[in-house]
């Protein structure tokens, strides 16, 4: 393995971690607000359960994401001091103030977490608020980064130096907006549909569980929603694309000839030899018609390019197949989720969850979708831009370190995010096989009951 | 002196104040990053008839604030990427070996902490977490002092933005050893001496008193020592700790602050021990700071060299300045709410 290629995989394998609990930090805690929010509006004890289960789960994936994202800011040098050296005035005015906001959702989950005696129950919401917006406006600064590196403005290049640097003008990079539109949603869609998912695994064997039903509820609205959002904001990254990172749009559509009317490929095999994309099923005037609102616009294929500027093409191709399949069966599944509780309402007349078991399993199959999708679509962005680390400016293997033995700290942080994941997923099991019982009797009085563990545990003791 | 002012008010304001502010985010994590690591290693040294009540008052006092404090780190870095690029970049390339190191540390302390807290509460799994925090605890700022001692050197060597100096020889040598145990035990000293404030129970504060008056002794010891190996090891930073004209009077300054808390502490005015303790910490910085000047990474990087132009300094100060009204107050309420007077009285 070359050193270039350990760097690539230590980083892709840092973010691909990072991105998941970066997610999450942005998407849970908005959960968890309005759980809490529920309550103080409705008195019903239900949500603010609720909002300290979700609290839990926040707690542990967000200290996992802080670190993680340590591990970035340190790898950037680590690994690719010939890019800081040369972007790092350009591009560090987003990552300022992306540690602004990480240290405003820190401070705030602290007073969350620790502060439930402690502050005034309104302040206690208002630092919830504080931790989701933060979260929200760290990725925003965040992603205006990588969308730089899609799309470098802001400087002039003299002597092989960055000059004339404009760092206002290189946050607002073109590609900064789309980017952030499509990966906040993102976040929200994927934590939602998870959080739904495993609500509605408990659902199904615990019917009358108001907890679950409250979590569903929450759930389902706000990942309903950014699920159908999310294929509008996908409409703005392609035109985007078609626009201004042409070459990256060509790779992911498996486009090499330049034509007008060029067809929509849904999979399909796209072969850099003979230069063809096999096995599609191809929809005329499609891509044309996506990327630019016109049948007969022209797109332009890999051939514009010298092969060595080639990304791997099959990889993004069908990276972006698996994002936008996620994406849009997750919005079938929203839209679903909307016709029946419109139903409901029609038949009880009130606005209901829909709980048949068959929606419940759907959403239990639908749990992982939206992490998928963002592994994916960062796999499309990351990749479609090789072999350059800032588009048309810099290439990958210029930026990397000439510190030898890359494969060691590739395998050391692999095997430690390795355990790092082991025990996430171990720790929220436990805190799921912990949720409350809590079901309302035929009085409508609210009983709070033991979890399925604790009965369990009762049981075997009992024996 | 006449000759520093000058030199330094040379400097364009936005370089000044780009520096001003990275300094006192190094402080800043120093005195409250720096205590949560010495919180470890007051974990792992726990015993006696209180060792359970010792862990317990530690994990109250960094539970709620750990985060925060760790991102003057993340802050740190940030603001030398932008404003000191090609200081990041060799940076990151002669201490590659001990800055992953410390990462790793990073990882295990901050994640072991945290499941420590939300895993099985029955005894074993318990401890199981409460020593790989310990012990992340203890190699954290060994490493951390590893990278300062090993700048302090004047070793690592950079030509035309590339590192001549290796992958190893700046930073595998006594002395950023010798730092790195000097960085620790200064921390664990910041930590007893915060734990004797936050302790509830008298016992389990003359506990923390020992400890700090045992660590500050230890922490003479080692400043003396890093001192001494200074003249072979660290000719430059040496020299600028003696022969600058504000070398004495800030040396001065410093051992009447340790004084102090060291007297304090031994009257139990444990208020002013932490006041004086803190002072100390950033006096030490102060000291290593202004001997480095007019380098960054001495002996090839000086700070107008590395300097970002103006119109990149300008915008990120402005972008501070916005971040700032926000981020102070809510510092402020954070450990008005923890760390007040009767912060810690109330129970969670």
């Amino acid at each position: 393995m070359t050193d270039l290629f350990a760097a690539r995989s230590q980083m892709a394998m840092s973010l691909g971690f990072h991105i998941i609990f970066a997610a999450v930090g942005v998407a849970l805690p908005l959960l968890m607000v309005i759980a809490e929010a529920l309550w103080l509006k409705t008195k019903d004890e239900t949500y603010r359960t609720l909002a300290q289960q979700w609290a839990k789960g926040t707690a542990i994936l967000f200290a996992v994401g802080a670190v993680s994202g340590t591990v970035l800011s340190f790898e950037l040098g680590l690994l690719w001091p010939r890019f800081m050296d040369f972007a790092g005035a350009i591009i560090g005015l987003p990552f300022a103030l992306e540690g602004f906001a990480f240290f405003v959702e820190a401070i705030f989950l602290a007073i969350y977490l620790y502060g439930w005696k402690r502050v005034p129950p309104a302040w206690h919401l208002f630092a919830g608020v504080m931790v989701s917006l933060a979260g929200a406006a760290s990725a925003i600064f965040v992603v205006s980064v990588n969308g730089w590196m899609n799309s470098p403005t802001g400087f002039r290049i003299e002597g092989g130096k960055a000059v004339d640097i404009e760092p206002i003008v290189a946050m607002f990079n073109p590609a900064w907006v789309p980017e952030a539109i499509h990966m906040t949603i993102a976040a929200y869609a994927a934590t939602a549909f998870a959080v739904a998912g495993v609500h509605a695994f408990l659902l199904k064997r615990d019917h009358d569980n108001l907890f679950h039903r409250h979590a569903l509820a929450i759930a389902l609205v706000v990942g309903g929603i950014t699920a159908i959002l999310q294929p509008l904001s996908g409409d703005l990254n392609a035109r985007h694309l078609a626009h201004q990172q042409p070459r990256k749009l060509a790779a992911l559509e498996g486009q090499f000839k330049t034509e007008k009317g060029a067809p929509l490929r849904i999979g399909g095999l796209p072969n850099e030899k003979t230069r063809e994309t096999p096995y599609a099923l191809e929809i005329p005037y499609g891509l044309s018609l996506l990327a630019f609102h016109d049948p007969q616009a022209e797109v332009k294929g890999l051939e514009e390019w010298p092969k060595a500027d080639y990304p791997p093409v099959a990889v993004v191709h069908i990276a972006f197949q698996i994002m936008v399949g996620c994406g849009m069966a997750m919005a079938a599944v929203g839209v679903v989720a909307l016709i029946l509780a419109w139903r409901n309402r029609h038949r009880l007349g009130r606005w209901s969850l829909p709980d048949q078991t068959w929606f419940l399993r759907t959403l239990v199959l639908a749990a992982p979708l939206g992490f998928i999708a963002i592994e994916a679509g960062w796999t499309v962005t990351e990749v479609g831009r090789q072999p350059f680390i800032i588009a048309g400016i810099m290439r990958t293997a210029e930026a990397v370190t000439l510190v030898p033995h890359l494969t060691i700290p590739l395998i050391t942080f692999t095997l430690v995010y390795l355990f790092l994941a082991f025990v996430v997923v171990f720790l929220l099991l436990r805190q799921f096989r912990q949720s409350p019982r809590i079901v309302r009797d035929r009085a409508g009085d609210i009983t709070v009951g033991e979890s399925a563990a604790a009965r369990a545990k009762a049981a075997g003791d009992a024996d | 002196m006449n000759d520093f002012v000058r030199e330094l008010s040379a400097l364009p304001l936005s370089t000044l104040l780009t520096l001003g502010v990275l300094f006192a985010a190094l402080v800043l994590y120093a005195v409250l990053g720096g205590a949560d690591y010495g919180g470890g290693v007051w974990d792992l040294l726990a015993s006696g008839p209180r060792a359970g009540e010792q862990r317990r008052l530690i994990e109250t006092a960094i539970g709620p604030v750990w985060e925060a404090n760790h991102v003057w780190l993340i802050f740190m870095i940030v603001l030398l990427f932008t404003a000191f690029p090609p200081a990041f970049a060799a940076l990151s390339t002669a201490l590659h070996i001990p800055l992953t190191l410390m990462l790793l540390g990073i990882v295990l302390r901050g994640t072991s902490f945290t499941f420590r807290q939300y895993d099985r509460q029955d005894d074993t799994v318990h401890r199981r977490w409460g020593r790989l925090f310990a012990i992340s605890s203890v190699f954290t700022p060994l490493m951390l002092g590893i990278c300062i001692g090993a700048i302090s050197t004047g070793g690592i060597l950079v030509q035309n933005g590339f590192v001549t100096s290796g992958f190893l020889q700046p930073w595998l040598a006594p002395f950023p050893f010798a730092v790195g145990l000097f960085a620790l035990l200064l921390f664990a000293f910041l930590a007893a001496v915060y734990l004797t404030v936050e302790a509830e129970d008298e016992a389990l504060r003359e506990d923390f008193r020992r400890r700090a008056l045992v660590s500050a002794g230890v922490v003479g010891a080692l400043a003396l020592t890093v001192y001494l190996m200074s003249q072979e090891a660290a000719p430059l930073v040496r020299a600028g700790l003696t022969q600058r004209p504000w070398s004495w009077p800030l040396q001065i300054v410093t051992g009447v602050f340790a004084a102090g808390t060291l007297g304090a502490l031994w009257r139990r005015h444990f208020h002013l021990a932490r006041v004086l303790a803190v002072g100390q910490v950033a006096l030490i910085l102060t000291g290593w700071a202004l001997a480095l000047y007019p380098f960054l990474v001495p002996p090839d990087i000086s700070i107008t060299e590395a300097a970002a132009p103006l119109n990149v300094l300008r915008p990120v100060l402005w972008g501070i300045a916005i971040g700032l009204l926000i981020l102070v107050p809510s510092l402020l309420y954070l450990f008005r709410v923890f760390k007040g007077r009767n912060g810690v009285r109330k129970v969670v």
